[in-house]
Parts: C-alpha cells; sequence; structure tokens
C-alpha cells in the first residue's frame, strides 16, 4: 500500500471541526431537554391518560420508533417546508430530534413511573401531600431515578444519530467532515479524527448525565454510585 | 414536473426489497460476529475480554453514518474501492456485532450460575459446557431483545443511502427529485419501513411476555 497518512489539513481546518461538534452539542443538547420534556409529559398522559389520550400516545410511540429517523428528519425539513412552514436546517434538526427522542423516552420514564408502587401513592395521599407534590416527589423523580441509566443510554445515542442531520445541510460535526474532506480528499483521515471526537462527545456526555444524576438525586449523591 | 403516480408507489415497494437484503445481510454479518464477540466477553482470558469490551465501546461511541462514510469514501481513498452494497454490508456487520455482542453477553450472563456449577461437576470441558449446557439456554433468553434489535437494523439501514446505495429511503430521494411531493412521498417511505418494523416490534414484545410468563 503507498497511501500515506497526511493530517497536514488539520493545522488550517480545525476551527471547523470545533465549530460543527460546538453545533452538535447546541443541536443535541436542546433535543433531548425537549425531548425529555416531552417524554415525561407523554408518559405520563400513557399511564394516567384517558382511553383516548393512551391510544394517541401510543400511536406516536410507535409510528417514530418503527421508522427511521433519516426519514423523519426529511419530512420534517422537505416535508412540512413543501407544506408552507419553512424552517431552517437547524430548527428542522432540533424538532426532529425532539420528537425521536420524545417516543423513546416516552417508553423508557413509562416503565418508571409504572414500577411505582400504589402503595407509595396512598402513603402520600395520608400525608397530605398536594398533587403536584405527588407528582413530583413520590412519582417523577423515583421513576426517573429507575430508569435513568437508560435515559442516560438514550441521549447518547441521539448524540450519535444527530450525525445523520448532515443531510439536510446542518453544518454539524459530519456535514463539516463531508465539507473538509470533500476539499482535501483526505477523507480517511477526516472520518477517523470525526470518529475520534464522537468517541470524546459521548465521553462528555455520559460524564454530564453522571454529573446531573449527581444534582438530581439525593441518594446517589450520598452514596456515590456511578453510573 | 413528473405527476405522483401509482407506479412511483411500485418502485418504492421494489426498492423496499433492498432493504430487507441490506437488513439480512447486516443480521446474518452481525450474528456472525457477534456470537464471538459476546463470548469473548465473558472469557476467563483478561485480554480477550478487554479487546472485545474496546470493539464494543468503540463502535457503541461512534455514529454508525461516520463508520459507513470510513467504509465507503475511506477505504475508496485507501485505494480500496468498494461497491456501496460491499461498503453497506461491512459496516452494518461492524455496527450490529457490537449491539449484538453486547446483548447476548448479557443472556449468557443470565444463565443461572448454579448451570455452570452443574455443568463443572459434570466434568464438562469448556465446549461442551457451552455448547450442550449454556448457549441452548442463552439462545432462548435472547430471542426477544434479538428481534427487538432487529428493529433498529431495518431502519439503519436507511443509512445506506447516503453512500449512494439504491434502497427505499435513496429511491425515496429519487421520487421527490423527479416530482417534488416531499411530504407525501417520505410519508409513504415511512409508512413502508412502518409496515417492515412494527411486526417485528410486535413479535419481540410478545415473546418477552411469553418469556417471563414461562418463568
Amino acid at each position: 500500500m503507498s497511501y500515506k497518512f497526511d493530517f497536514e489539513f488539520l493545522a488550517e481546518r480545525w476551527p471547523d471541526f470545533v465549530a460543527g461538534a460546538w453545533l452538535t452539542i447546541q443541536l443535541t443538547v436542546l433535543a433531548i431537554a425537549f425531548g425529555f420534556l416531552v417524554g415525561t409529559v407523554c408518559a405520563l398522559a400513557r399511564v394516567y391518560g384517558g382511553p383516548v389520550l393512551r391510544r394517541l400516545v401510543g400511536a406516536y410511540v410507535e409510528t417514530i420508533r418503527n421508522t427511521p429517523l433519516l426519514i423523519q428528519i426529511f419530512i420534517v425539513y422537505f416535508g412540512l417546508s413543501s407544506l408552507g412552514l419553512k424552517l431552517s436546517a437547524e430548527v428542522s434538526a432540533v424538532l426532529a430530534l425532539t420528537i425521536n427522542m420524545g417516543a423513546y423516552t416516552t417508553e423508557i420514564m413509562r416503565a418508571g413511573i409504572e414500577s411505582v408502587q400504589r402503595t407509595q401513592l396512598e402513603a402520600a395521599d395520608c400525608l397530605g401531600l398536594t398533587r403536584f407534590q405527588t407528582m413530583l416527589h413520590v412519582v417523577l423523580l423515583p421513576a426517573m431515578e429507575r430508569v435513568y441509566p437508560s435515559l442516560a443510554s438514550q441521549g447518547v445515542l441521539l448524540m450519535l444519530a444527530s450525525s445523520i442531520t448532515s443531510q439536510i445541510s446542518a453544518e454539524e460535526l459530519t456535514a463539516t467532515a463531508n465539507l473538509v474532506q470533500s476539499d482535501t480528499y483526505r477523507s480517511f483521515e477526516v472520518y477517523v479524527i470525526v470518529a475520534v471526537v464522537y468517541l470524546a462527545l459521548s465521553a462528555l456526555y455520559r460524564l454530564g448525565f453522571w454529573a446531573i444524576s449527581l444534582i438530581l438525586f439525593e441518594r446517589r449523591r450520598r452514596l456515590g454510585t456511578p453510573l | 414536473m413528473i405527476q405522483l403516480s401509482f407506479n412511483h408507489l411500485v418502485y418504492l415497494v421494489e426498492a423496499a426489497r433492498w432493504t430487507i437484503l441490506l437488513s439480512v445481510i447486516a443480521f446474518i454479518g452481525g450474528a456472525m460476529v457477534g456470537l464471538p464477540i459476546a463470548l469473548m466477553r465473558v472469557a476467563k482470558s483478561k485480554v480477550l475480554r478487554g479487546l472485545a469490551s474496546g470493539y464494543i465501546q468503540l463502535i457503541q461511541g461512534t455514529p454508525l453514518l461516520i463508520v459507513l462514510f470510513l467504509s465507503y469514501f475511506g477505504l475508496g481513498i485507501l485505494g480500496y474501492k468498494l461497491d456501496p452494497l460491499v461498503a453497506a454490508g461491512i459496516s452494518f456487520t461492524i455496527y450490529a456485532a457490537a449491539f449484538l455482542g453486547e446483548i447476548w453477553r448479557g443472556c449468557i450472563e443470565a444463565v443461572p450460575k448454579t448451570q455452570w456449577e452443574a455443568s463443572d461437576c459434570l466434568g464438562l470441558n469448556s465446549f461442551q459446557q457451552y455448547a450442550y449446557v449454556i448457549l441452548p439456554q442463552a439462545l432462548r433468553i435472547a430471542i426477544p431483545p434479538t428481534v427487538g434489535f432487529m428493529v433498529q437494523i431495518v431502519k439503519n439501514t436507511s443509512l445506506a443511502s447516503v453512500i449512494g446505495f439504491v434502497e427505499l429511503a435513496r429511491a425515496g430521494q429519487i421520487v421527490n427529485n423527479s416530482t417534488f411531493e416531499p411530504f407525501a412521498i417520505f410519508t409513504a417511505v415511512a409508512a413502508i419501513y412502518f409496515v417492515l418494523c412494527y411486526p417485528l416490534s410486535v413479535a419481540a414484545r410478545t415473546l418477552e411476555r411469553r418469556a417471563h410468563a414461562g418463568r
């Protein structure tokens, strides 16, 4: 093999990679946060809602979980704009990723909420907690604590999946890689670098989720249980 | 501009055959590499365990899209020009092996410890232990999550479209380029994926319920 590896383009193009990675972080942090909200609300609706609402949420979850993210992104970006709702690539990316994350979070949080025992709710009633207090302290936080590892994994998976938004020209990390490799013809080197950056981002996100768990869950803070 | 017609729908459905073929390749390749990975993951040797776990962490920490680009454009530049089908097949095998390896490791570890001890007492060697005692039981545990993962494989084959392989997602883009009805077309594409994936999802759930009822 006569190929020589050449990483010289990095000297000039590293700011592009940093900018791409930064956009990836922005897109996915927003999508994870919104997706978590959507998912939690939908999970509550799925467990405590009326039959119609439960069906609707079920249809949403099944539709999203059984179709590829790529097609969801295309529908949001190309589909909605053809119907007259013009969104920028970045907004479409966040919207599509949020919808996707929301569906998975719904299933994860539903499992958590269903694992809260009835007696806990009755005990909360006896203590005179308001509905809101019960929901927050007795249902949601303990449910979340129980399924937190799954939520964290889903968050990391979503960050990796955000590479697909490069297909609608959101200039995140993968799109940057595509651009740089078409300028330099150093595709092998470029994609190796980007793979390493994604690995680092995965580690960073795991660390972030672990830090959040320390803030949210008192028990974890005291025991220092790692993720 | 060409009007969207019934023929377009037929074209999409026909392209779905390539999606199915890719999924089958990915699953078979992933299973063939994934099983050794799973066995390495539970091996006695620290080196083997470390290698397998390193592989899994590496692949689960990089987007499949990047793996695809590496094997298609990257290897192409290095002088190994691969056909999109081959590049996609290799990438999906690498990807599926990491996930299946991890899923199956869990299944092997879920076989009760007493089974290992009992087969030890009977004087079975390692191979016999795996072949006659552990793996048959792990297989039963493994079926529901494996079927569930097949849904992920089918969905992820859509990424092969970005290296120019004409499967369902790419066919949707091609039709869209000539008719420019993205909402209708991609909804139809999504519907076809749903038809492929939903039965697998339902099967995974049913199998899981049955597996739990059995115990």
